[in-house]
């Protein structure tokens, strides 16, 4: 048989797997609501949790707690919490691309889909566009809608490989990047919709620096937490499974369309979450939040963090958040794009891998001296 | 091969280090800090390095100092997006401190800095180039003030000057955001009222490359076109314009028109020759004070050095909002001190001198100033500039409407097919 007829078996049994889809997506993400999994027995369940948090956990999340402490206000807000929420965005990237072999450029576009749900079906500074629903509605609802549209997403980009993949899904994106920038019924346009803020829950002003961080905070180790949880689980080793070789996946009967729009839609959730989050934190969402620039921006945080392991979005966003604040301050006004452009192509020149394959380097590189055998160690 | 690695490792932490110490070197001294923001990236990046040349001028002009303080301006970028320019805007404020703020350039960029400025009180915000209405008219800021006259203040004078010339109907195309709509609504409030009538309004996305569709929507009978569009997409809009055969005259939007399009080199600048347009400043008025300005800016910025042959919409707006920053530090002695309320209130009751004549506020700390009307001639050696058709003072932003007849403009305010 050659090349071609396999390529359009794997398809055509690809496609009648798809009608078993809702079933099957259905099933990943109930699995993916951790409270709603069957609890099979807890005292080999708390052997496994104390097993997978080692003492280097302990000591960052103790870092990340302590941090807004000793930070000033700004740094908690506009560096530390932009970049958790960014880095969000780029984990739902990440788990695409790096556990299911699929880049999409569309990310972005899935978070600022649910800004504008939420902006719409809220309450925002267009009164006669934002249909003011209570908040306990409106962020469920505009969840809901970007899990649906990233399975439509999915589903539309998952028959393309490589760089197909990319065209489809940036094309996805700026078709829905004019479509807000032109229609005024419902996206108002040019200038977007302002005044999207954080309610006031528990008498907490939820925008304010310390509040923020700690709701950005829990929700990326959430989006975190799920990801390591869900690669782990049967659905993400068939998921990596797919990404190494599809046609030996299906033909074990692995669903290969149903695992990957499963993962689309799990990362439209993580990508919702994030959407939110960055919806309330510039207090605005407009076309410019999911213009070009932005898709690549994501792409670029994932790229450079490393998109080996889920850590890497996060590092990717802090280097990024810190280079957009800071490198106006190192160098000549006119000139500090420079800089920005200058650190990333140096990253990605030196580790391909981004900031987690340096580190895997120098770590090999301290580990070779203590002992040869350590190579053992990087295997996860 | 190890060696040149490890040698760029090392000079990769070097770096490293030298960046941080250079963060921890931030000054702390007595100077009062000012921050300025200015849009160089994006569409208006041309016009954003202008504004920061006003700006700095204004600064020169008092040595550096004002009331025996140091002045210590610091500069921060945006792209015109409005959530970018919040974001620089509170580094400045919150992360280097600045007391006074001035900035950003563009319409929807004012309106968010307006807000985010409710949350920061103990700063005072100055405008530095946006015009958009709604940043004084709707909700407005009691420590935002801007002493540029805005879009819609602009175009008062232009309808008349319009109609003169016997276009009786004029098709608008212009761009789709706040600014747009107040140099329309400045436009049409008066054109509509003594008769003109405006049959098409085309609103064409910001920063757009491909204007056929619009050009093959103008009315054969319109005398005219209102084109507000600003740097390089109206730069595009002319080109595509001649090359499709189009002959109406224009009518320019004040930002059409600046200083950076006329400066353009392309081959068919001379169609500019005769559009008539309306904003804050002419460069040709004969006015002491503006020709004192002009040679100031001149002799500061020559061509050479990246300057324009006569300072733009945004070098001027810039300056005359930096000059009132520091003229009001200078009235109160450098006093800051219980949130700066001496300050806001000389800021407030206020008579700036500007190149232009005199500019008051409002109730909303919005500007009253005087707007010319100007038409588009060659000098001698080849330089397109803005020459003085009329002039009009104290135009106030209600555009002489009632306070309760008064509808801001927006894509479908005001009408007249």
């Amino acid at each position: 048989m050659s090349a071609s007829q396999w390529r359009r078996a794997m398809n055509s049994g690809a496609s009648a797997a798809f009608k078993t889809m809702p079933a099957a997506s259905a099933r990943t993400s109930g699995a993916a609501g951790a409270s709603a999994t069957p609890v099979t027995e807890t005292v080999p369940r708390l052997e496994a949790l104390r097993r997978a948090v080692s003492l280097r956990h302990v000591v960052v999340l103790a870092c990340l707690l302590v941090f807004p402490f000793v930070a000033t206000p700004f740094i908690t807000f506009q560096v530390a919490s932009q970049a958790l929420v960014l880095g969000l965005i780029a984990l739902s990237l990440t788990f695409l691309g790096g556990y299911g072999g699929m880049i999409s450029l569309a990310q972005m576009t899935v978070a600022g889909m649910a800004g504008y749900a939420l902006a719409v079906l809220g309450s925002s500074s267009a009164a006669e566009i934002s249909l003011g629903w209570p908040w306990w509605a409106a962020i469920p609802v505009a969840l809901l809608i970007c899990a649906l549209a990233a399975t439509l997403i999915g589903w539309l980009s998952v028959r393309t490989e490589g760089i197909y993949t990319i065209m489809i899904t940036l094309a996805i994106g700026v078709a829905f990047y004019y479509l807000v920038l032109q229609n005024y019924s419902v996206f108002n346009g040019f200038q977007g919709l302002r005044e999207i803020y954080p309610p006031k829950v528990l008498g907490i002003a939820w925008r304010d620096p310390l509040p923020f961080y700690f709701l950005t905070l829990v929700c990326a180790l959430a989006g975190y937490g799920v990801v390591r949880w869900v690669v782990r689980a049967p659905f993400g080793i068939a998921l990596q499974g797919i990404r190494d070789n599809p046609r030996r996946m299906n033909a074990l009967g692995f669903h290969v369309v149903a695992h990957r729009v499963a993962a689309y839609a799990l990362a439209g959730v993580i990508a919702a979450v994030g959407g939110i989050l960055f919806a309330w934190y510039n207090g605005l969402v407009t076309p410019g939040s999911v213009s070009m620039s932005w898709l690549i921006n994501i792409l670029v945080i994932a790229v450079l963090g490393g998109m080996k392991h889920p850590l890497g979005a996060f590092l990717g966003a802090i280097v990024f958040v810190l280079l957009q604040t800071f490198a106006i301050d190192l160098i000549d006004r006119e000139r500090f794009n420079l800089v920005i452009g200058g650190v990333f192509l140096a990253i990605v020149l030196f580790s391909p891998d981004g900031l987690l394959g340096l580190w895997e380097k120098l770590r090999l590189r301290l580990a070779s001296r203590r002992s040869l055998s350590s190579n053992q160690r990087r295997q996860k | 091969m190890n060696v040149t690695k490890r040698i760029w490792v090392r000079s990769a932490l070097g770096a490293a280090a030298l960046t941080a110490m250079l963060g921890t070197a931030w000054a702390q001294g007595q100077p009062v800090k000012i921050g300025l923001l200015a849009t160089l990236e994006g569409p208006f990046a041309a016009g954003g390095a202008d504004g920061m040349r006003g700006a700095e001028l204004a600064v020169k002009e008092r040595g550096g100092v004002v009331a025996g303080r140091k002045i210590e301006v610091i500069k921060a970028s945006s792209d015109a997006k409005p959530d970018v320019a919040v974001n620089s805007t509170r580094k400045l404020v919150e992360q280097d401190k600045v007391d006074i703020m001035v900035g950003p350039l563009s319409g929807g960029e004012g309106i968010a800095v307006k807000d985010y400025s409710k949350t920061q009180p103990q700063v005072t915000f100055i405008n530095g180039g946006s015009g958009a209405q709604a940043t004084t008219l709707v909700n407005p800021s009691p420590n935002f003030f801007r002493f540029n006259t805005e879009g819609g203040q602009w175009m008062v004078g232009l309808g008349k000057a319009a109609l003169a010339k016997g276009y009786k109907k004029t098709m608008v195309i212009a761009e789709d955001y706040a600014f747009p709509y107040s140099q329309v609504q400045g436009f049409m409030s008066e054109y509509c009222r003594l008769g003109g009538k405006v049959p098409e309004k085309a609103w064409v996305p910001l920063g757009g490359k491909d204007y056929s569709s619009v050009i093959a929507k103008i009315p054969k009978d319109v005398d005219a076109l209102l084109v507000v569009l600003g740097g390089a997409d109206a730069v595009n809009f002319l080109n595509q314009y001649e090359a499709s055969g189009g002959d109406k005259p224009i009518l320019g939007g004040s930002i059409t028109v600046s200083q950076d399009v006329l400066n353009y080199r392309g081959k068919r600048r001379d169609s500019l020759v005769g559009t008539l347009s309306a904003g804050p400043l002419a460069d040709s008025y004969d006015g002491a004070g503006w020709k004192a300005f002009v040679a100031d800016y001149q002799k500061t910025y020559p061509v050479s050095a990246g300057g324009f042959p006569s300072p733009s919409l945004f070098a001027y707006v810039y300056y005359v909002n930096m000059k009132a920053a520091l003229d009001g530090l200078a009235a109160v002695n450098g006093d800051l001190s219980n949130n700066q309320a001496k300050y806001r209130e000389a800021l407030s009751k206020m008579v700036l001198k500007t190149p232009n004549g005199d500019v008051r506020l409002d109730a909303n700390r919005q500007a009253i100033g005087t707007t010319f009307v100007t038409e588009v001639v060659k000098d001698a050696q080849g330089n397109l500039f803005n020459k003085v058709h009329s002039k009009v003072d104290n135009v106030e932003q209600m555009l002489g409407m009632k306070k309760e007849d008064f509808k801001m403009g927006s894509r479908d305010v005001p009408a007249c097919p």
